[in-house]
């Protein structure tokens, strides 16, 4: 049955006659990659859709049955690719969990300082690629021109763009370059105003509160039933980040700072904030707070930059070196997920006692936020699919591996 | 509560089907009977104290060597193996759950294994389902779409079983 | 006045070559206006859209601020391939690009640069326009129905709903204007606007004030630009109705766009702001009128001598001709600026969704314009020489509306309607009575050309 190729024809035939079946992708502007959704569609409203996903699949999990642990870092870079760091993060962690390793006091804020960063990265491109799917170009160049910026600082420091196999195993590639801190303190001092700007131009926008308000709702028991995670479970109400709620070696890195999970609790966010209220027309879960929870973590992530970096520049001692290429890794099986920006993003190795793992399991926090989207979708209207599909921000290269 | 406590409940309801368990592990792990999950997996989710509520990961794993001489030294005779991921937000508390499966049905390669489906106690299972269906060939009986996820529907073969050959051709491309 | 065809009249040649003539010579220079109107905004959207977004925009082409962008653009689209999808009804495909910007070609003649400078003098120029105007969205339906693409009817059908939602309230906000002047002409229009811009209809009142923003959003949606650029939405539909179109067939809707953009920019300057008239009354003060003094007869008596000069006997206003081509510049200036305001919107907001703009449209913008129409009404049947007047004397104001208005009286051709709605014989005669400026202006036209054959 599944050697069998489906017909077109036969697809098309439960067709009723006011339908009609419509691909959005895999080739589609607003598809956030090679993603195809298949629209069944009465007029303008959505009946339902269905992901089609697979195009950017690159077998990530049999080429870690091949290679050892150091070597299947750059790999990770190619899931999450606008949130490397997060993803050799994660990746580092798991295997320093299956071996039992503690990385040195000055390795853990600079890995924090690093990583957060990115997921300011991150969240920059969410916020202006979820413009330019309501159609609003420009928050998307001012996002792009700030994230150039950190692009510069991550430049620095490993050498690389977008794919930076920096966190490793064991440590970091390098330390610091001299005057790296005073740079990004400069780069979060002059970050601070765009925010405001971006606020500006489309959080209060009447037209993006009208497109993103009360669209697109997840429940909180919809949101957990789903496995959706990250910004996109915080926006529906609950109360949960995997660096405070992990395990302990991921809440142990962020030991020490100040910092509160942002998750609209009763309706309002947790801390006092400049930045615009909730509108009357916004329900918790809707497209609008899933965008809102973003904008406030890029706040709170410079924040604990600031904390990392005194903590850092105070911490004794060298960065961890990576392990060795071919270190051995043990019996056993070790699972972890951290909080990536895009949500809870799961490694798993299984050791045999040789370098090479005997399987690697990547636990996609994209692929199980868009696993929602079908659900989301039913009943909304063409516009609202791109609307409710960039709010969930998804990166096809993590979801297809 | 710990994997201990959660063995000791689930040993007192549904002790038959409790196969094994590695509470020393570095993620603790209880073994059950294929036919015991969809019970299993209701009760972890709806007990109140126990509260699973979220599945994380659905993880198939080929233990199958193909090199003869390597595979004398292995400790396990072949079989695919089935790690569920759970975590409770309200108890915040982790559990793996273990299934083993031979790696054919009947032992006749080709036919898949089977296994209940999970996708009506959590909604994620069904992605989760499908692609272990499509990378690692288990069927997940009772899983309303089990279709390829990540390969193209006419693929065949499962690519992470460890005796999986790539094809050399694929509608006229060069694969290999 | 000095028309074109007045000028090809001093021609020794047969008057039906001159007709020829001067109809080509007027279309291709409208042409001209269209096509680098729609380069000049082209050029524009990039420059402005890329200072919005922290960049530069197009800085090579043609050296400085590369103003040569738009021909660059040109050529590399002739030189593109010319695609017809397989599935697309080939006759229809290649017809509707043509049809959308001859559509919105059209517009330009009857639009009056100045004081008649309209290549087609009408004294229904305004519905002709919003008749005309109206069928650029056939180009688009047709485009989105032949080029079978499913994304490209969607883009279509889009456009049919979006017109039926904008086009009564545009009407609606025009027919303000045309109650407001009691003429549908539009160089009766904005020659009632002259003098300081608070002649303009835009200062008339408070329900003119209202309308022209109610005009100002019906207007962007329709020339399809963000944010209610659905037909093409590119971030949900590919790209509309457009999806299918490369090279040369799409150039053509993407010029009928901006030529478009100018359309409603200049419709608007003339219906609200004053049309060719500057903010500040120059060429009154400079005698550039048909009234001349001061200036403008030293410019006739200098422009005819040195004709006489040359051994051509005329009589030409060259004045008029001079304070013309400032007025000219004021409505390029207006209808520029209108364009300029579509960029910048367009480059800030958001695309609403279909429901959002029939709601806008159509529970708002209608009944908005509706309740400004009753109002004019009412404002100009209470103050029919302006609140100053009536502050003034109001007792004098109440008396004209008793009496029954003459012919010759200077009214105000709204109250002449509303005062007919008591009076139907009197409204007869008074509205027979004012020929519009441009009418006559045609007629002194053939009267030259007669003399010429004589």
């Amino acid at each position: 049955m599944l050697t069998e190729r489906m017909d077109p024809e036969s697809v098309e035939f439960d067709v009723r006659t006011d339908e009609m079946l419509i691909n959005m992708g895999p080739q589609h502007p607003s598809t956030h990659g090679v993603l195809r959704l298949v629209l069944r569609t009465d007029g303008e409203v959505v009946t339902e859709v269905t992901p089609h996903i697979g195009y950017l699949h690159r077998c990530a999990e049999k080429i870690g049955e091949r290679l050892t642990a150091r070597q299947f870092l750059p790999y990770t870079d190619r899931l999450d690719y606008l949130a490397a760091m997060n993803m050799n993060l994660g990746w580092s962690l798991a295997v320093e969990r299956l071996l039992g390793h503690r990385v040195s006091e000055k390795t853990r804020h600079l890995r924090l300082i690093i990583a957060e960063l990115n997921r300011i990265a991150n969240h920059l491109v969410a916020a202006g690629c979820y413009g330019l799917d309501l159609g609003s170009f420009t928050p998307f160049t001012w996002t792009f021109r700030e994230r150039e910026k950190i692009l510069n600082l991550f430049e620095e420091v490993c050498g690389a763009r977008l794919t930076y196999s920096y966190i490793t195993p064991g440590g970091v590639t390098a330390d610091l370059p001299p005057g790296w801190l005073d740079r990004c303190e400069a780069f979060l001092a002059q970050f601070e105003p765009v925010i405001d700007d971006l606020h500006a131009v489309l959080t209060n926008n009447a037209i993006f509160i009208h497109r993103t308000a009360n669209v697109g709702v997840l429940t909180p028991a919809m949101a957990i039933d789903y496995g959706v995670t990250g910004p996109n479970l915080r926006a529906s109400g609950v109360d949960w980040d995997l660096r405070r709620d992990g395990e302990p070696l991921v809440t142990e890195m962020y030991e020490g700072y100040t910092w509160r999970v942002i998750a609209p609790i009763n309706g309002r966010y947790p801390d006092d904030h400049p930045y615009p209220a909730i509108p009357k027309d916004a329900v918790v879960g809707d497209s609008w707070h899933r965008y809102f929870v973003r904008m406030l973590e890029v706040v709170q992530s410079m924040d604990l930059i600031r904390q990392g970096m005194e903590k850092y520049s105070r911490a004794v001692g060298e960065v961890d070196k990576p392990f060795e290429i071919k270190k051995k890794l043990p019996k056993g099986t070790a699972y972890l997920e951290t909080e990536a920006p895009k949500g809870q993003m799961g490694f798993m190795l299984i050791g045999d006692g040789s370098p090479v793992p005997w399987r690697v399991r990547l636990r996609s926090s994209s692929f199980c936020n868009l696993s929602v989207m079908g659900e989301l979708c039913r009943g909304v209207l063409v516009a609202d699919v791109p609307s409710i599909g960039g709010s969930l921000d998804i990166v096809l290269g993590e979801i297809d591996r | 509560m710990n994997v201990e406590q959660i063995h000791d409940k689930l040993q007192h309801t549904f002790g038959p089907w409790l196969v094994a368990h590695d509470f020393a592990a570095v993620d603790p792990w209880i073994e059950i009977c294929a036919e015991g999950l969809p019970d299993i997996a209701r009760y972890l989710r709806d007990e109140p104290d126990l509260a699973f509520d979220m599945l994380h990961c659905i993880t198939g794993v080929d233990y199958f060597e193909p090199d003869a001489k390597k595979a004398a030294q292995t400790d396990w005779q072949p079989h695919v193996e089935l790690l569920y991921h759970l975590s409770s937000m309200g108890n915040r508390h982790r559990l793996v759950l273990k299934i083993q499966l031979p790696r054919w049905l009947n032992d006749k390669p080709g036919q898949l294994p089977e296994v209940p489906s999970v996708s009506d106690i959590w909604s994620t299972a069904e992605w989760h389902e499908r692609e272990v269906f499509d990378l690692m060939g288990i069927r997940f009986l009772g899983n309303r779409d089990l279709r390829r996820i990540l390969c193209p529907e006419d693929w065949a073969g499962h690519p992470l079983r460890k005796d999986y050959e790539m094809p050399t051709e694929y509608h006229g491309i060069r694969a290999r | 006045m000095v028309s074109m065809t007045e000028l090809i009249s001093l021609l020794p040649i047969p008057a039906w070559v001159a007709y020829t003539l001067a109809a080509l010579i007027q279309s291709a220079l409208l042409l001209v206006v269209a096509l680098c109107s729609a380069a000049v905004f082209i050029w524009l959207e990039r420059k402005v859209s890329a200072r919005i977004q922290d960049r530069l925009g197009p800085t090579r082409v043609g050296g400085r601020f590369g103003w040569l962008q738009p021909p660059a653009d040109g050529i590399k689209l002739l030189l593109k391939e010319d695609l017809i999808p397989a599935a697309a009804d080939g006759p229809l495909f290649r017809l509707a690009p043509y049809i959308s910007f001859c559509a919105t070609f059209c517009v330009y003649l009857a639009l009056p640069f100045a004081v008649g400078w309209a290549a087609l003098p009408m004294n229904i120029a305004v519905f002709f326009i919003l008749a005309v105007a109206g069928l650029e969205v056939f180009g688009v339906i047709l485009g989105g129905y032949a080029s079978g693409s499913k994304w490209s009817l969607y883009g279509a059908i889009r456009e049919a709903a979006q017109v039926i939602s904008y086009e009564i309230p545009l009407a609606l906000c025009v027919v303000v204007v045309v109650l407001l002047s009691g003429s549908m002409d539009l160089v009766e229009i904005g020659g009632q606007q002259a003098g300081w811009f608070w002649h303009w209809n835009l200062f008339h009142d408070p329900f003119t004030f209202v309308t022209f923003f109610v005009y100002c959003t019906c207007a962007l949606a329709n020339t399809n630009r963000a944010p209610f650029d659905l037909p093409e939405a590119e971030s949900e539909l590919v790209a509309g109705f457009l999806t299918e179109y490369s090279g040369f067939r799409w150039v053509f809707f993407f010029m009928a766009e901006y030529a478009a953009m100018f359309v409603v920019s200049a419709l608007g300057a003339t219906l609200f702001l004053g049309g060719w008239n500057g903010p500040i009354p120059v060429c009154e003060w400079l005698g550039l009128t048909p009234e001349h003094g001061g200036l403008g007869t030293w410019i006739n008596d200098i422009g005819n001598a040195i004709l006489g000069w040359i051994g051509m006997k005329s009589q030409l206003d060259f004045a008029v001709w001079l304070g013309n081509l400032v007025g000219m510049c004021n409505f390029i200036i207006k209808g520029v600026l209108g364009a300029t305001c579509m960029i910048w919107i367009r480059w800030t907001l958001p695309r609403i969704r279909i429901d959002q703009v029939m709601t806008t449209c159509l529970k708002y913008c209608v009944p908005i314009a509706s309740a400004m129409m009753a109002g004019v009404m009412v404002w100009c049947y209470m103050f029919p020489d302006g609140v100053v007047a009536y502050v003034n004397r109001p007792e004098a104001a109440m008396e004209k509306i008793e009496t029954p208005p003459s012919a010759g009286e200077a009214v105000k051709p709204v109250f002449k309607q509303v005062a007919a709605m008591s009076q139907p014989e009197g409204s007869a005669r008074t509205m027979l009575a004012s020929p519009s400026d441009a009418v006559r202006g045609s007629q002194m036209d053939v009267r030259a050309i007669g003399e010429v054959e004589r």
